[in-house]
Formats: C-alpha cells, structure tokens, sequence
C-alpha cells in the first residue's frame, strides 16, 4: 500500500534531480505508469481496513483511486507532447509538483485519520500552486495567488474543524482519536454540538478546495490561467479528493446521529452551486472559465448526491468517476484547441473542428457528456441523482436540478458551438499555431471512449462499488 | 500562575483589536510576532500533569523559532525589498474593522458559554480567545488589500487555530504539532510576494491591481 503513495513521490524527487528538460517529463509517465500498476496489484490482494490502521483501502478509496490513476496517466502521456511543444519553459517544479500531486492525493485517498488526511490535502495545495503559475504571466501569478490565499483560508478552517471533531470525542472514556472506524465506533457518545461545529468547519474548509460555490471563487482563475492539463487534474482529480474528505467526515457526522443537519447543509450548497454555475455560464466567452463554472456545477452535484441519500449517493460515488474521466476529456481538448489559436476566447476561436480534426468534435462531445446527454456515463448518474431526488419525495430539489441543468446545457452548447463550428478566422485560415499530434489527441479519444463504454455497459462489480461506497453513508441502490 | 495564563490570552485579543486598527506595516508584523511569541509561552502555562513535558517544549519552542521569529523576519524582508510602509486604503476602514472585531469578541465569548466542552475545562478563556483570534484573522484577510496585510491576517488566523489546538494537546500533540505545518503556506505567501517583486510587472503590491481574471 506504501508503494502506491511513495512510487509518485521518489519519481517526483528524480524528476527536481534529472538536469535534462527534455527527458524530465519521462519521469511523470514512469510514475504514472508505476502508480497504476501499484494501484491494479492493490485491488487485488488488499483486504478490507481493519480498526485501528491509518491506510486503508474501502470502496470509497477504491473509486477515487481508480478514477485518478487512469486520469493521470492519461494527462502523462498527454504531458510528453505538451511539454514538448513547451521547451521554453523549464519544467522542473511543473513535473515534479504534478507527481508530489498524485503522491498526496493517493494519500488522501487511502487515509483513514483525519489528521494525516489534512495534512496530505495541505501537501496537494501547495504542490499545486506553483503549477498554476507554470506560465510566469501576470495573469497566472493573480491565478496562483489567488488559488492559495483561499486554498489557505480552507485548510486553516479545515484544521480547525479536525480539532473540534477531536474534541468531539475527548470526554474521559471517549475515542479520544481521529481515526475515522473509532470515532463512527464511538459514535452517539461523541459531543453533538461539536460535531456539529466541526462539520461546518470542515464543510466549509474542504469545500473550499472541492470549489462549492460560494467558495469556488479561486475557480475560473485558476482553470483559466493553469494548462490544461493541470486544469483536468484539478477539475478532475483534486477536487474529487475534496469530496472524498467531506464523506469521510460525513461518515462520522452520520454515526453522531447529526445527519439530518448535514443533509441540508449539503443539499442546500449543492444547488447552490448548480445555480451559480448556470448564471456564469451563459455567456461566458472564455471557454476555460466556462469548464470551471461546469466543475463548480458538478461539484455542486455530488454534494446535492451526498446529502440527498438513498440512490442518490450511489448515483454520486458513480458521478464522481464519470466527471473525473469527462473532465480529462474536456480539459485536454481544450488545451489543445487553446494552443492551436493561441487564444480562448470565442472571439478569436472559431472552427474548431477543421483546424483540429480530432481535438475539436472531441471538446463537442466532451461537452456533450459533461452536460449530461445520452449514451455518455454522466446522463446516468445524473439521472440516477435525480431518481433519488424524486424518490424521497424532493420534488422542489429535483424540479429546480433539471432546470439548472437545461439553462447549463443551452449557455456551455452557445460557447462550445461557436468555438467548434464555423470556419476559421482569416489570419489563421486552417493554419494552426501548433498542430496536434497523437501524442494530444490520443489521452482524451480513450478517455472519452471509457465515458461512452461506461454509459453503454456499466460492470457489475463497479456497480457494486458504487453501492458499497453509498452503503458507507447510509445509502445504495 | 492562573493570573498569567489570563493576562496571556487578554494580550492576545488586545493584540487582535490593535492589528484590525493599525496602517502600519511594521508595527503591525512587529505585533504579530509579539502575539506568537506569547503564544509560544502558553503550552508551558497550561501545562499539566496528563501533558508530557517532551512535547510542550518542541511545541512552545517551535512556535516560538517559526511564528516569533522566522516568519517575522521574512515579512520584513520582503517588504524592506518591495519598500512598502503602510496599507493605504483598506476596504473597511479601520474603526469599523475594529467595531466588526470586538463583536466577534462578544459573540466568541457567548458561543463558548453555550458550548459546553465535553471534558474537563483548561482555562475558561481559551476557546474564546481561539475563536476571536480566528475571526480577526479572517476580517483581516478579506478587508486589506496589501499582499502582505492579508499574510498578516492569514497568521493571526493561524495563531487562533494553535490556541484552540492546545485544548487537544494533552492527548493529541502529534496533530497539534502537524497544525504548525500551516505555517508553511505563509512562507510560500512570503516568497510569492518577493515574486512579485521579481517579476516587475506589478508596480506595489496592491492586490487590487490583481484583478484582471473576473467575470
């Protein structure tokens, strides 16, 4: 289990060692590549966490895990034809940074101390940083600024909120531990006011770094300013990260016997976020800030999910997986499109999809799936979300979901269309500033291809994942 | 000794107060580091007989070395190498800034009245001095516009989160410790702001003018 988190990290410490710019970014794909195989051999032999241990491996962390892993290894390949056409840039901290990333996600993402998880996701905020900034542009040292003041302010507030949950359970005879299995253990003993206090502290900390409105405000800076690689690793994989930390925390709010307040306070920033995202959508010209608003959208989902319960979660957990694997796709085709114009805004970016063959109908598609259409995965666990919401008889929620969604549809389809369709500007006629290659093309084709299979055949064995992870918070199939 | 103890934790929200009214930005780092520095003297005040004395020292020593001394020292330099003295114009003026302040004041000492502590009370001024001090932190943050008042907030916000930390330190110190990990966010802040210095391509550093990304 240590392999998977030290494999990232040693490749990281070779990457800051390898003097060679143009070999650096060999570095990322063998720590991809290790992780991977790390993470195929953990599925395999793991057995379920027993009390007491600080890693461990349940279906929550077998999600998040699957999910990062094939997303970061296809933003690897996909790093080797970027950093390429980037030689300019020393790359050092940017290959080094992504594979400490990957280490402290892993991290967060087998955890089961509160504690190690909140220092594992202050690991993440600061490897990111200097990320954002790869650009050394004005605009993106405002992104890197802004990315860590807030991303600080959550993290204070996140560690104030593990100690009020440690307090929660330090009466004499109490768990006295931030072990997640001892303090669900302990559960109507601990404190209720406290664990109250904590969840909104830890709510609102985390929340912080999964981007729910109204602290999403880092968003669209970052995202705009940071590659786009980096953006589908965040958008992606970090924020998922996030949430995984709110559901561990949920988890022991649930045990504590306060989970109705939790379910609305999740439900309530959930939709929230879905409706901010719809007003900024619409005629947003700027489509890398467009995918932000889409992230806080579906951040917004999985936290709507969560709090709604039943069918709904395992609709989430499901949901979880589709937008990091969409997110890829979007993200990376994205970039690509942003480097052939040189430019991304609708304004300059127009035929798309004959300057870039490939990269072009990819972000349509993209766009498609992230919205939820059919056949693509997300349009099921949507659906499965909005089942639930129906279900339990919220029809207020479930009625106000499906509207925000339309008015995201309509606003995100004026933005990609005009990017895609169309001929290109003059001065560019057909000819990119930089062409893509398979190298580009390639990691998001396969990963929009696994959001197609995903929505066509879902296994049974992840379906039972999907389950297992909501019967973590009291909910199923 | 109790005596002390409340003469530490009234200094500490004083010193709040007078951070939300001050324009000075080397009085007010010069403050910070005080605060830290008394911060550093409280696991040794508070000590009892469930603490282990090990642990006490690495933490008052700690938070003395970062919070009074290494995180101070490199404000100063870097606002000696962007030459900057004072926030000019902040988005809530001071009074109100230090009106907002002592409410948060009054409102901590009524909210850790009413929440009972599920164990046996350390001091009865601790938890409300953590939660001013992070309130103050957080009105810092959000109403200067200088880089480097919001690290200044950021710290004080951090020094609130360490006193609320010490409630746990008898049976926890491990993750106490871990909370001045934070610490390091500042030292990246500190070095961002020498990057912008580098960079030039900001003329002060007002983060104001950090506001061409918006909708």
């Amino acid at each position: 289990m240590l392999f998977v988190i030290l494999a990232p990290l040693l490749c990281a410490a070779v990457a800051f060692g390898v003097p060679s710019n143009r070999r650096r970014p060999i570095a990322l794909l063998a720590g991809a590549l290790a992780h991977g195989g790390g993470v195929a051999a953990l599925l395999r032999s793991a057995a379920p966490p027993a009390r007491g241990d600080w890693l461990g491996l349940d279906a929550l962390s077998t999600l998040t895990l699957l999910t990062t892993t094939t997303l970061f290894l296809a933003a690897a390949v996909y790093a080797q034809g970027y950093l390429s056409r980037r030689s300019d840039r020393d790359n050092r901290v940017f290959v080094g940074g992504l594979l400490v990333l990957l280490g402290a996600m892993t991290v967060v993402a087998l955890s089961r101390h509160l504690g190690l998880t909140w220092v594992a996701m202050e690991a993440a905020t600061l490897a990111t940083a200097p990320l954002i900034y790869f650009n050394q542009n004005a605009r993106s040292l405002e992104a890197a600024w802004k990315y860590l003041l807030i991303g600080s302010l959550g993290i204070a507030l996140a560690l104030l909120g593990t100690f009020f949950l440690a307090l929660s359970g330090a009466a004499p005879g109490g768990p006295r531990s931030l072990l997640v299995d001892d303090l669900i253990a302990a559960g109507p003993s601990l404190s209720r006011p406290w664990v109250r206090a904590a969840f909104v502290f830890l709510l609102v900390g985390y929340g912080t770094k999964m981007g729910l409105a109204p602290l999403h405000s880092w968003k669209p800076d970052a995202y705009g300013e940071a590659p786009g690689l980096l953006g589908a690793l965040l958008a992606g994989g970090l924020t998922n990260f996030a949430f995984l930390a709110i559901v561990r925390v949920f988890q022991v709010t649930r045990a504590a016997g306060e989970d109705a307040f939790a379910r609305d306070a999740l439900v309530g920033l959930g939709l929230f976020s879905i409706a901010l995202a719809a007003v900024f959508v619409v005629g947003q010209k700027d489509f890398k800030r467009m995918l932000a608003y889409s992230s806080v959208e579906h951040m917004g989902i999985l936290a709507l999910g969560l709090g709604l319960g039943g069918v709904a979660a395992a609709g989430a957990f499901f949901h979880a997986m589709n937008n990091g694997l969409t997110k890829g796709v979007v993200f990376l085709s994205a970039g690509n499109i942003h480097r052939a114009f040189g430019s991304k805004t609708t304004d300059d970016v127009r035929g798309a999809a004959r300057v870039l063959p490939i990269s072009g109908p990819l972000f349509l598609a993209g766009f498609l799936a992230v919205t939820g259409s059919p056949p693509f995965a997300p349009f099921f666990s949507e659906f499965a979300i909005l089942n639930g919401a129906f279900g339990e008889g919220r029809f207020l929620v479930g009625a106000l979901l499906l509207a925000f969604l339309a008015v995201i549809f309509v606003g995100m389809g004026t933005t990609v269309l005009a990017v895609v369709q169309g001929d290109p500007p003059g001065n560019a006629a057909g000819v990119p500033l930089s062409r893509e290659n398979w190298l580009m093309a390639a990691p998001p084709l396969v990963l929009m291809v696994l959001v197609l299979l995903l929505g066509l055949f879902l296994p049974q064995r992840l379906r039972d994942l999907f389950g297992a992870a909501a019967g973590l918070v009291g909910g199923g199939w | 000794m109790s005596s002390l103890v409340e003469l530490a934790f009234i200094l500490v929200v004083v010193i709040d107060l007078f951070l939300l009214a001050s324009s000075r930005l080397g009085a007010a780092i010069r403050t910070v580091a005080i605060q830290g520095a008394l911060l550093a003297t409280l696991p040794l005040l508070l000590l009892t007989d469930a603490h282990d004395l090990g642990h006490a020292l690495v933490l008052a020593l700690g938070a003395l070395a970062v919070k009074g001394i290494v995180v101070p020292r490199m404000m100063f330099s870097a606002i000696r190498e962007a030459s900057i003295r004072r926030e000019m114009e902040p988005i809530v003026g001071f009074v109100p800034s230090m009106v907002l302040g002592a409410i948060g004041v009054a409102l901590a000492f009524a909210f850790s009245s009413r929440l009972p502590l599920p164990r046996g009370e350390m001091h009865p001024f601790l938890v409300p001095t953590a939660l001013s001090t992070v309130w103050a932190g957080l009105l810092l943050v959000v109403s200067r516009k200088k880089a480097v008042n919001q690290v200044l907030g950021f710290l004080v916000l951090e020094n609130g989160v360490f006193v609320f930390g010490l409630l746990l330190s008898d049976f926890m110190p491990l993750m106490v410790e871990a909370g001045v990990l934070l610490d390091l966010f500042a030292a990246v802040f500190v070095m961002g702001i020498v990057m912008f210095h580098i960079n030039r391509e900001f003329s002060s550093l007002d983060t104001e003018k950090l506001s061409a990304l918006r909708d």
